[in-house]
């Protein structure tokens, strides 16, 4: 690791305002990315501003149709959480899934959004679920939120604050594991609205990061069974290919995790 | 056997540090003015080092000295070395090009270190290393075995033209060729055993301390073998004398093999550590491991089984291509050679062998002893023919074995090997009842109405374990003896420190060899102690590998203990007034046989060194040493039993049941030849499913790190259901085989049979990842 300075901001206000101040600040949450790219020497920060100890960030609440996430909490509590599992059970079982305990305990959904690993479990529902991304600075939409491998809608310094995830009518996430990551060699999240549209996310299979999968959606806006997705075809064009999966097998992943995704959604 | 005797599952004493995290490995220790070493390694596969630019590093702060691969040579430290001559078909030795501590000229695999920075801390010496500017022209480079064979293959070393080390022969060509001109089938397999990278918990580390005025250095390393580190350094490395270099390996965390040998980084601290006139330290990290431990496995074959009208084998002929990465490391030679053909003929009857095995140099990190050595290729290779001739001939698995099996002792097999005891049988019949064989059918049914797709496999693996006779192994080109050496001392108030040669780094010796104590002195294990691991202390050992610990090292301790026993005896005897023969041990006294006059064990100890009353003419004190030398190797054997379904939908394999039934001779303690077992299978297990080291065309290493290497994890793995089938070895006193290595010798074949039934297709490489089992389901 390469020398940094350590802050701890204790509001929103003033880590943006430290992020401001350091030459090339980078925001700390849970850690689990960060560290371990600063350990490698692939990333050097002259500042680092810790978020996690901002009581504000940290937090899972139900209102009405809308389960929200504050940016800060991490996946062992959006696990457990009891708002969680009533408002959107395949929610709080996708944050079961991420890593280990350890990852868990410290990891945070506002990291891996702003991360937006193209392997990584929470976009796959943020993007099925249509939730909103709320920052420092505005209100987000998940369809303009992921921009690719590593690249989202967040500009140089902006705070994710919390995210807003509508209560769906149904919804189910299967998750095939990366054998040595444990991260989503594919996982497929599906989700049926309460006006009855249905919005389907695959991560880890696209080399372009989270994905809708619109065949899917077609084949389970017709008719919501696994079965209805038997004749649809995946194309591997675009999917990502490496030693753990090869294109054409994530292609057929997608599928039938999306199957097992929706008999888990009942 | 009593309660800590032979036998029993005594609770490992060596736990309570390793738990409370007291273990003192190379890490933990910090000398006064310790330096800290920082290896720039080559990026490039292949590449000629063309100049090293140390001038900025030079001027920053904390920074000690930058060493290159070109001082290294002109100070005339040795180019490491290969322990073990191979000698081709043709008669000619094996051929070998220089293997400098740092590459002075050109680097042949990514991770090849050509430079060294000593500076005042870890990171300073990380952050000099980034200022050094190296300028490579890169070569081209080949990583694959059969890639580096053909004609117009860039060429690594101008000593091994054709990238060839040797092509070396085993067995009767001839007697093979008529058994297949007169057989009724003949079975072929190509196959490919997959590269793996050995991953022990801790890491590599060094410390060379030089001391001017001593003109001596000591060096703590993790080693499996230090006095044969010291040997090595001393013989062949130039580094000093054997009495003017100390070796430590204290605690050490695991070594799997790849802690035998002797690396550039020890020699390079212990070079540097005179040079600087400081302490250096090395600590690799993980991604160090991955580029710089030696890997185990990596051959290509093609074999081909004769068979007569009866089923019985006639014949087997074997084609392996070895892949030895850049360079010949310590012991690589003997791993494709008379560790892997000499287990050619299994548990089997097989009148006629031949093994040619050809060893080739790649760009990719030096290949030598894993886990097992050689012994996992060959089982791997019989078990997977045995099931694909079971498939071919249309009989039942375990029949066919059956049919095949070695039931006289001694046996002689046509590949030097001579099998002293076994009954191969049993532990068949065993792991099938305990899995229910002749159930198999009916579950395998109600899995198929279920949706799932379930197989079984079977593998019945030997070994050849306790390595082994030094006129043996001297007879086929090792460089040293494979002999163990113990020293018992008697303190004066009775308590024993045993003096080692074996080394345990994570074996439990010093739970085990106190055992064996109790179990003949009847004192119990807290007043017996075990030392190990520092030359300046053992007088000398072959160290821990091949299974050896028990069935050599222990046997050298019994050895001396006898001498220790049999002197207090005559000191017992003389204080009782009783004829010497009439002496017995129980419980921790001498008794005279029939009465009961007694002297307690620390008392006689007591009268060795008060010395005021010993038979005339008896040396005072009572501390002996032995030197054990085995007749034969050891053979472990046993069958491995794989329930298993497959998802057809994602490929992935979930276990049902995984049996193991062993015959490991006689077990010291049950709890930690259990132990042992669980990570051996892990280890094979994580070889069928999971682990590979993949280099791309260019040489560039894929897994170098746990976000690619898959190394197995506890939910990858079945809860094991082990059992014991037991013939004692008749070839070291206490009947031990060894049982570090089974696991990982005999799992893979039993997966890959199992998955390969579930999936009906019998052509699957290891790992069999899930993308490669769905691949072969659905492939037309
Ligand atoms: C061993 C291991 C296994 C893992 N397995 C999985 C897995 O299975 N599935 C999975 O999805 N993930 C996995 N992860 C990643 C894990 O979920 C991380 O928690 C996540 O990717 C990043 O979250 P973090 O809170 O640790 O962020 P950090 O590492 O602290 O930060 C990551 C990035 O996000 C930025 N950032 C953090 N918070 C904010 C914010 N509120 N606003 C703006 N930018 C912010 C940081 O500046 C940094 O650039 C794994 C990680 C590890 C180490």
């Amino acid at each position: 690791m390469y020398q940094t300075t350590y802050h701890r901001a204790s509001s929103v206000d003033e880590a943006a305002s430290l992020f401001a101040k350091g030459s090339e600040a980078k925001f700390l949450a849970g850690g689990q990315t960060l560290l371990p790219v600063m350990k490698q020497r692939l990333a050097a920060p002259s500042d680092v501003i810790d978020l996690g100890k901002i009581k504000d960030l940290i937090g899972v609440e139900a209102s009405g149709d809308t389960l929200t996430i504050k940016a800060a909490t991490p996946h062992y509590d959006v696990a457990t959480s009891d708002a969680a599992k009533k408002a959107i059970p395949a929610l709080a079982y996708l944050a079961s899934l991420i890593g280990d305990p350890a990852v868990r305990y410290r990891g945070t959904i506002g990291g891996s959004l702003a991360n937006n690993d193209p392997a990584a479990d929470y976009p796959a529902a943020t993007l099925a679920l249509g939730a909103t991304i709320k920052t420092n600075k505005r209100t987000i939409a998940a369809d303009d939120y992921f921009q690719g491998l590593f690249a989202t809608a967040l500009e140089d310094g902006e705070i994710i604050t919390q995210v807003s995830f509508p209560v769906p009518a149904k919804a189910g996430y299967a998750k095939f594991p990366h054998p040595a990551s444990r991260f989503a060699l594919t996982g497929v999240f599906v989700a049926q609205t309460k006006s009855g549209e249905v919005r389907v996310a695959a991560t880890g299979a696209s080399q372009s990061g989270v994905m809708r999968v619109p065949a899917i959606e077609a084949a389970l806006k017709a008719n919501w069974s696994p079965a209805a997705i038997d004749s649809v075809s995946i194309s591997a064009s675009g999917l990502l290919s490496d030693i753990h999966g090869s294109s054409d097998y994530r292609a057929n992943l997608v599928k039938v995790m999306a199957q097992r995704a929706v008999a888990a959604a009942g | 056997m009593g309660v800590e005797g032979i036998g029993a599952s005594v609770v490992r004493k060596e736990d309570k540090r390793f738990i409370t995290g007291k273990g003192r490995y190379v890490d933990d220790i910090k000398l006064t003015g310790m330096t800290y070493a920082h290896f720039i390694r080559s990026p490039h596969a292949h590449a000629k080092v063309k100049g090293i630019d140390s001038s900025a590093a030079l001027k920053m702060p904390g920074v000690v000295a930058v060493l290159t691969g070109k001082q290294i040579v002109d100070d005339k430290v040795g180019n490491l070395i290969c322990g073990w001559a191979i000698t081709s078909k043709d008669g000619s030795p094996m051929k070998m090009g220089a293997w400098p501590a740092m590459a002075p000229e050109t680097v042949r695999f990514v991770g090849q270190a050509v430079a060294v920075v000593i500076a005042e801390s870890k990171n300073l010496a990380r952050d000099a290393a980034e200022a050094v500017v190296v300028d490579y022209e890169e070569l081209p480079a080949v990583a694959d075995v059969t890639a580096a064979i053909k004609a117009g293959a860039p060429q690594l070393h101008p000593e091994a033209p054709g990238n060839q080390v040797y092509d070396w022969v085993i067995g009767d060509e001839g007697a093979v060729d008529a058994a297949f001109a007169k057989a009724a089938n003949v079975v072929k397999l190509d196959l490919a055993n997959n590269r793996l990278a050995p991953n022990a918990m801790e890491p590599r580390a060094a410390i060379a301390d030089y001391d001017a005025a001593e003109e001596h250095f000591t060096l703590y390393t993790t080693s499996q073998n230090p006095h044969v580190a010291r040997l090595v350094l001393s013989a062949f490395y130039n580094i000093a004398p054997e009495h003017k270099l100390r070796v430590i390996a204290p605690d050490v965390g695991g070594g799997f093999g790849s802690k035998i040998f002797i690396y550039p980084e020890e020699m390079v601290a212990l070079w540097a550590s005179k040079k600087v006139g400081r302490p250096v330290k090395w600590t690799g990290d993980r991604t160090e491991a991955f580029l710089t431990d030696a890997h185990g496995r990596d051959h290509v074959t093609h074999a081909e089984m004769a068979f007569d009208t009866n089923n019985k084998i006639t014949g087997l002929k074997v084609k392996t291509y070895a892949n030895f990465g850049a360079y010949m490391s310590l012991f690589s030679s003997s791993v494709p050679t008379y560790l892997y053909a000499t287990l050619l003929s299994g548990q089997y009857n097989i009148p006629a062998i031949h093994a040619e095995v050809i060893g080739v140099y790649t760009n990719t990190t030096p290949v030598d002893a894993y886990r097992g050595a050689g012994r996992p290729e060959a089982s791997y290779l019989i078990e997977r023919m045995m099931e694909t001739a079971a498939r071919q001939l249309k009989v039942d698995p375990a029949a066919l074995r059956r049919t095949n099996f070695i039931t006289q002792f001694p046996h002689q097999t046509p590949v030097i090997m001579a099998y002293d005891t076994g009954d191969f049988n049993a532990s068949l019949d065993a792991a099938m009842k305990a899995i229910d064989y002749a159930g198999f059918p009916a579950r395998k049914a109600k899995a198929k109405a279920d949706g799932k797709l379930r197989g079984i496999g079977v593998s019945c693996y030997i070994e050849a374990c306790g390595i082994a006779p030094s006129k043996a192994v001297g007879s086929l080109g090792a460089g040293v003896g494979l002999w163990e050496s113990a020293e018992v001392r008697v303190n004066p108030v009775g308590t024993i420190e045993i003096l080692t040669g074996s080394h345990s780094h994570g074996q439990g010796h010093e739970t085990t060899f106190c055992q064996l104590v109790a179990d003949r002195l009847g004192v119990p294990i807290s007043q017996v102690s075990i030392v190990h691991g520092d030359t300046d202390k053992v007088q000398f050992g072959m160290g821990t590998y091949g299974s050896r610990s028990a069935a050599v090292g222990l046997t050298a301790i019994l050895k001396a203990m006898e001498k220790v026993e049999s002197k207090a005896k005559k000191i017992a005897a003389h204080a009782l007034e009783a004829s010497e023969a009439d002496i017995v041990i129980e419980n921790g006294e001498f008794k005279v046989t029939g009465t009961d006059k007694a002297i307690a064990f620390p008392m006689v100890a007591l009268a060795a060194y008060t010395a005021h009353n010993l038979p005339d003419g008896m040396e005072p004190g009572l501390k002996e040493t032995a030197f054990y030398d085995p007749t034969n190797f050891t053979f472990p054997a046993g069958a491995y039993i794989c329930e298993l379904e497959v998802d057809a939908g994602t490929g992935k394999t979930s276990f049902v049941n995984f049996v193991a039934a062993d015959d490991f001779g006689r077990l010291i303690n049950p709890m930690i030849v259990e132990g042992q077992v669980h990570g051996g299978l892990a280890q094979g297990i994580g070889q069928a499913l999971l682990e590979h080291a993949i280099y791309d065309a260019n040489g560039q290493p894929v897994t170098a790190s746990f976000m690619d290497y898959t190394m197995p994890r506890a939910d990858d793995l079945p809860s094991f259901k082990l059992s014991h089938t037991t013939t004692l070895c008749p070839g070291n006193p206490l009947g031990i085989k060894g049982c570090g290595e089974a696991g990982a010798i005999g799992a893979s074949a039993a997966v890959i049979n199992a998955i390969t039934d579930a999936i009906g297709k019998n052509n699957l490489e290891m790992p069999a990842t899930p993308d490669r089992v769905w691949r072969t389901i659905h492939a037309a």
